[in-house]
């Protein structure tokens, strides 16, 4: 990677024993890391991954919610989904912040998202065809993005961590609205019922690769567990989420599309089928239904704004020349009346 | 229709119809910030349409509730004055209809908290304050991109030229406001003219750009003659709603 560090970060590329051993000290007292604590650069490549991808995951994630604003069945539902997806755009903007104390730019960060070199969660490269999509992504993708995002509430980066707090109240929130929608689709019509049956089927095993590949293949989990980035594996999370919501969908009478699916009464878990793992780094390395759209309609408006912001900056430069000392902020109400 | 009924139907269409346009932006902003206030500022104008819907269906001898007036109605039943149903085009464009509705709703809600009919002035109250952050936020942008770049500059010239004669229709008074304005109930339109002039003329000058003359003005929205551009927003919007007669959401 190649994101340049600023100068009031504590960067050292060197090992130094003693540098190192309080970083070890800090994390096994489980006090947290700040910005401007020396940190191994493993350690700040790993953190600004994660927290970038999770920021563009926010923000690649509101196109597929989105997508439903201007037909949401009721004036209601549309004010409710209006205001998660700006939610999710407020939680990519408060991610970035947390990614730029480790010393590298939001433009830099859009610049990867939009070249590929860094990912968004590839949930979000499948399509949302129905309405009651909307609260099948409410409760399974929130709900599995909960269940990870609760742990990281615990992180050991305090940036990352204290964001997540605020991010983990307003997820919650969005996950019961969806479950509202599928509760209020399941006592429905009967072509209602079906859809949310149909949602429920398309949505079940993307969730559950949301945890990424078992421990036994992840390439991360051993480092970032020592770290206590995370504090807990993919495959225990996936089993904390597997158990919250199946007892969740037997409330709204739905199926779960897993055959093997069975109650585990001895070990108090429900076991469950084989995620098809060829089909999820297929979509990983972009061969999902909506990779190519999600990317592209982000590039279209980011390119598109080129000419907004170039305005915006040189206006703001004359400004400041004309008038150094003049305050910008325009008073149209005073204006008016003038 | 009661006068009454169809001058709150006009103002709840003024705000649905531009939040339905807002909502078609959201993700596709110049930058993040951008997509927040967009979805923030649309979800004002929705927050107001449905107070105004609320009202209008204890005025509604059919008792008809918010989704019915938004779902059911067809083209020729919309009131909303023809600027807010065009199209968003470039940024310039988006702006610059935000920017003439909000400089005539601050006057607008502003008069209407005096109003005789003590619901129009509650739902005025809270909405006023709403009307001048926006008109602060769409006054800001309208100067940055006169006083921008070459290509800014161009791009929201064009733009007003394209909508000034669309901001006439929001003035458009007939016997249904005029007879309300006199018992004290509705705004008159032509009195609030004066001040919503007063601010494009300041911020026009601001942004290097000249006010467009007296266009005619071929008013009709709050009769129900729209543009065609209403004719396809309608569908999208009501599209779920219609397609289950009767299903709760």
């Amino acid at each position: 990677m190649s994101e340049t560090t600023t100068n009031n970060q504590a960067v050292d590329e060197s090992t130094d024993p003693d540098l190192q051993a309080e970083f070890d000290a800090r994390l096994a007292a489980d006090q947290k890391v700040e910005p401007r604590d020396w940190m191994p650069e493993k350690y700040r490549k790993t953190m600004i991954r994660q927290i970038a991808q999770h920021a563009h995951s926010e923000i690649i994630g509101q196109q597929p919610e989105g997508n439903w604003i201007t037909r949401a069945p009721t004036l209601k539902r549309k004010a409710i989904l209006m205001a998660k997806v700006q939610d999710e755009a407020g939680h990519g903007l408060y991610l970035y912040s947390a990614a730029e104390t480790l010393g590298v730019s939001r433009d830099e960060l859009m610049d990867m998202l939009h070249t590929g070199r860094q990912k968004y969660s590839s949930i979000f490269n499948y399509p949302t065809l129905s309405w009651a999509d909307m609260g099948a992504v409410g409760w399974l993708v929130d709900g599995a993005a909960i269940t990870n995002q609760v742990m990281l509430t615990r992180t050991s980066y305090g940036p990352y961590a204290r964001a997540m707090i605020r991010i983990c109240k307003e997820e919650s929130f969005h996950q019961r609205q969806g479950y509202e929608i599928m509760l209020t689709l399941c006592n429905g019509t009967e072509a209602q019922k079906a859809m949310a049956q149909d949602a429920l089927d398309r949505w079940w095993w993307p969730s559950l690769a949301m945890f990424g590949p078992p421990d036994a293949e992840s390439t991360h989990t051993a480092q970032s567990v020592a770290w206590k980035i995370k504090r807990e594996t993919n495959d225990e999370l996936r089993q904390k989420f597997v158990d919250m919501t199946v007892p969740q969908a037997e409330i709204l009478g739905l199926t779960i599309p897993d055959p093997d699916l069975e109650w585990d009464a001895e070990a108090g878990h429900y076991r469950f089928g084989e995620i098809d793992w060829d089909d999820f780094w297929q979509v990983v390395k972009g061969n999902g239904p909506c990779n190519r759209e999600r990317i592209a309609h982000k590039t279209k408006a980011w390119d598109d704004g080129a000419w907004v912001r170039q305005a915006a900056v040189q206006h703001t430069r004359r400004a400041s020349q004309a008038s150094p000392s003049e305050n910008l902020v325009l008073s149209p109400s005073d204006a008016g009346a003038a | 229709m009661t006068p009454l009924l169809t001058y709150v139907l006009r103002l709840a269409d003024d705000n649905l119809i531009v939040a339905q346009r807002l909502g078609e932006l959201i993700a596709s902003m110049p930058d993040l910030e951008e997509d927040i206030a967009v979805a923030n500022i649309g979800l004002d104008h929705l927050g107001q349409a449905r107070n105004f819907y609320h009202y209008a269906s204890e005025l509604d001898p059919d008792g008809r509730d918010e989704d019915q007036f938004a779902m059911e109605r067809s083209e020729r039943e919309f009131l909303n004055a023809t600027l807010v149903e065009q199209p968003n085009g470039d940024f310039a464009q988006t702006q610059v209809r935000q920017f003439l509705l909000d400089a005539y709703q601050v006057p607008l809600y502003g008069a209407m908290t005096a109003s005789a009919d003590e619901r129009l002035a509650a739902i005025a109250a809270k909405a006023v304050k709403e009307a001048r952050y926006h008109l602060e936020r769409s006054s800001a942008w309208v100067v940055r991109l006169g006083d921008g770049t070459p290509e800014s500059f161009e791009r929201v010239s064009r733009a007003v030229d394209y909508l000034w004669p669309y901001a006439g229709d929001l003035f458009h008074a007939d016997d249904v406001e005029v007879e309300l304005a006199e018992s004290g109930v509705a705004v008159d339109p032509a009195t609030i003219r004066p001040t919503f002039n007063a601010t494009v003329a300041a911020i026009f000058a601001t942004a290097n750009l000249t006010v467009p003359d007296e266009a005619y003005v071929r008013s009709g929205g709050r009769t129900g003659f729209h543009t065609e551009h209403l004719g396809h927003l309608l569908p999208e919007m009501q599209s779920l709603y219609r397609a289950h007669p009767g299903a709760t959401w």
